[in-house]
């Protein structure tokens, strides 16, 4: 089967720094696929260029729907243009819209799938209520599949940590993506929050079918939840393969741990 | 009463007594060439300067041990909303007091003199476009400073068509918002890609270019001197007297609020408006769960734009004579602040906010020299205690029941 995303001699540039260089990487459907490296190692700017936020200087990057078959490139489409894609993205910050309430929230993410405009708002046609009518009763799904639906009427910013990070794997999700990009969605985590995402994540790929693409530095989940995992440091691709075959890695161990040197 | 503070106050009544001594001590009269002392007034600055800092701190106090006991308390409700906010939500309450002020304001023109009837006219006037600077400046978040030029160009429409082309003023009504809207676009288009201080500054250069335009270009609008004569509207085939015109104007204006109230409602509460509101809180993030910003903010500028061009209609249409003056960077200030002091994103807040700005100097007129003093004192305390504006918005947020699929109540 071909591959979903497909990333081909990515780079770039910030004016002379180079923070991806010539990046290859490819994500089958249904994987879970792990991005890690070092501090400042480019993992992602390798997200904001996929989702375009950063415009590359160079490569190519492909998209391939696993319903329609049909490839798209991705360079110099608008992060809007992405998300309508089907690529969805979560943040290493959070950033939830605080002052709307958690299945606000949610509804933010099913506008690119609806579509009533400024007409429909001011007259509030049949079409117009059936339609807001499904964007609350699909977002409340998607809140009860990640399991906040007991937060749905509280404001964004008074969730416990946990399920704002949640909250933005929630958001994602209502775009209806078919490939979920995240940010470090353990970052600042305790461990049993990290063994719910774990569980969580692994849900999203079994009962979703949607294909998984993280970065994180918690390497206990990495490695537990991972089907491949690729290396990076300093914008290169330094390793990839299995969980098992990156641990014995002598180059990855040399990037995070240093190398000895011989006096 | 410590000593403390008492000596503060003490210094903050010197403060005040140095502050205000130009204007309440030194009187020149100008016509016997002599200058007059009121060392009384430096007394009565200083003791209500004394009384007033005491004041001030017990707010002071009052407002943040208020917030600070409210903190530790975690309830499962969202947010506390306050009383005031509560019983305007009360169908008991809210019902009858909207019928009563429905009578009112339909007696009013009756009531009282034309005098009054003229400047609520033009409270309203700024109701309007204190309304659409919302959409943009409450709603969307973008800080517009030029949108007196909006106004402008609704104002100039009306006079111009109707120089020219003896367009009628019903007829001029919507081409006023339409290319209100049009002008819109034309400022969207640059400002989409700034945010915050940036699309300020450049808004307010449009609407700094919108009146230049209008200053200079002689053969166009006229220049300084303006447009003179402009009629008033008319309704059917009836001629009106000068009171008569104003009545209707009066009820014009009344509808129109009526009319911007219910739109700009609607779209809040609508996905356009949930999108402006997500542009609000976090643009990429917006933008990366699939909004199109641009359309986004540029759907924001034209709702909130074609407002002030209708409104800029009627303003001819009541004044009967325009010229840029009129539509200066101070206009924009002002109905900036209507938003800002009325409540941000609010609408019964901005209501407010514009018979505040615009009736208070008018019946400020009696403290004669001291009337924009006062003003700004109003202004300043305004901004200290409430800083959310007069009735900060308490948004409409849907709230989810199991079983029943939306009940908009207020949260």
């Amino acid at each position: 089967m071909q591959p979903i995303l497909e990333i081909r001699n990515l780079c770039m540039d910030f004016g002379g720094l180079r923070a991806i260089d010539t990046l290859d990487l490819h994500i089958g459907q249904g994987e879970i696929v792990a991005l890690i490296g070092p501090n400042g190692a480019g993992k992602t700017t390798v997200f904001n260029c996929l989702t375009g936020i950063y415009k590359p200087t160079g490569g190519e990057m492909l998209a391939r729907s696993p319903k329609s078959q049909e490839a798209r490139r991705l360079n110099g489409l608008k992060p809007n243009q992405v998300t309508e894609n089907g690529l969805a993205r979560t943040f290493q910050n959070i950033r939830l819209f605080g002052s709307m309430t958690v299945l606000e929230n949610i509804m933010i993410g099913r506008h690119c799938r609806t579509s009533a405009g400024i007409g429909g708002a001011i007259v509030r046609n049949r079409a117009t209520r059936e339609e807001e009518k499904r964007i609350v009763q699909d977002s409340y799904d998607v809140l009860k599949k990640i399991g906040l639906a007991r937060y749905v009427n509280e404001y964004a910013k008074n969730l416990p940590y946990g399920a704002q990070r949640r909250l933005e794997i929630a958001r994602a999700m209502a775009t209806d993506p078919f490939l979920l990009l995240l940010d470090e969605p353990a970052a600042g985590m305790n461990p049993q929050e990290t063994d719910e995402l774990n569980e969580l994540i692994i849900g999203i790929r079994e009962e979703e079918g949607i294909t998984i693409f993280l970065i994180e530095h918690d390497m206990k989940l990495v490695m537990s939840l991972s089907d491949r995992i690729y290396v990076v440091d300093y914008g290169k691709k330094i390793a990839e393969g299995r969980p098992e075959e990156i641990k014995r890695n002598p180059a990855v161990i040399k990037a995070y741990l240093g190398e000895e040197v011989d006096a | 009463m410590t000593l403390g503070e008492i000596k503060k106050s003490l210094l903050a009544a010197a403060w005040f007594m140095f502050l205000t001594f130009p204007v309440m001590v030194i009187k020149v009269n100008t016509i016997q060439k002599t200058v007059e002392w009121h060392w009384e007034r430096l007394l009565y600055v200083a003791v209500g300067g004394f009384v007033f800092s005491f004041l001030w701190r017990y707010f002071l106090r009052r407002k943040q041990g208020g917030r600070r006991s409210a903190a530790p308390v975690e309830t499962d409700e969202p947010e506390a909303v306050p009383a005031f906010q509560r019983l305007i939500h009360d169908r008991r309450f809210s019902m009858p007091a909207l019928v009563v002020l429905g009578l009112f304001v339909l007696v009013f023109p009756y009531l009282f003199s034309m005098y009054q009837v003229n400047i609520m006219t033009t409270a309203l006037i700024y109701v309007v476009t204190g309304l659409g600077l919302n959409v943009v400046v409450g709603v969307a978040g973008l800080l517009h400073l030029g949108y007196a030029a909006f106004y402008a160009v609704g104002a100039y429409t009306y006079a111009l068509l109707n120089l020219h082309f003896g367009v009628s003023f019903w007829l001029a009504l919507p081409i006023g918002a339409a290319l209100g809207s049009v002008f819109a676009v034309i400022l969207g288009f640059p400002v989409l890609r700034l945010r915050g201080d940036y699309l300020a500054i450049v808004t307010l250069g449009f609407g700094e270019i919108i009146r230049l335009v209008l200053e200079n270009w002689n053969d166009f609008s006229y220049g300084p001197s303006g447009i003179a004569n402009i009629p008033r509207p008319k309704f059917l085939w009836f001629d009106f007297s000068l009171e008569q015109s104003a009545v209707f104007i009066y009820f014009l204006m009344l509808a129109m609020v009526l009319l911007t109230v219910f739109v700009t409602n609607r779209l809040k509460d609508s996905r356009i408006g949930r999108a402006w509101i997500a542009l609000r809180e976090d643009e990429v993030a917006c933008q990366a769960m699939g909004i199109d910003i641009a359309r986004t903010k540029l759907s924001a500028f034209v709702m909130g734009s074609a407002w002030a061009g209708m409104a800029g209609v009627v303003f001819a249409a009541k004044t009967t004579f325009i010229n840029p003056a009129s539509f200066t960077l101070w206009e924009s200030i002002v109905i900036l602040c209507i938003v800002v002091l009325g409540g941000m994103g609010s609408i019964l807040g901005v209501i407010l906010g514009a018979l505040v700005l615009i009736l208070l100097p008018e019946y400020l007129r009696a403290f004669s020299e001291y009337r924009m003093l006062i003003f700004g004192v109003v202004l300043v305390v305004m901004m200290v205690f409430r800083p959310g504006g007069i009735l900060s918005e308490v948004r409409r947020t849907y709230q989810f029941k199991e079983g029943l699929s939306k009940d908009g109540s207020l949260s």
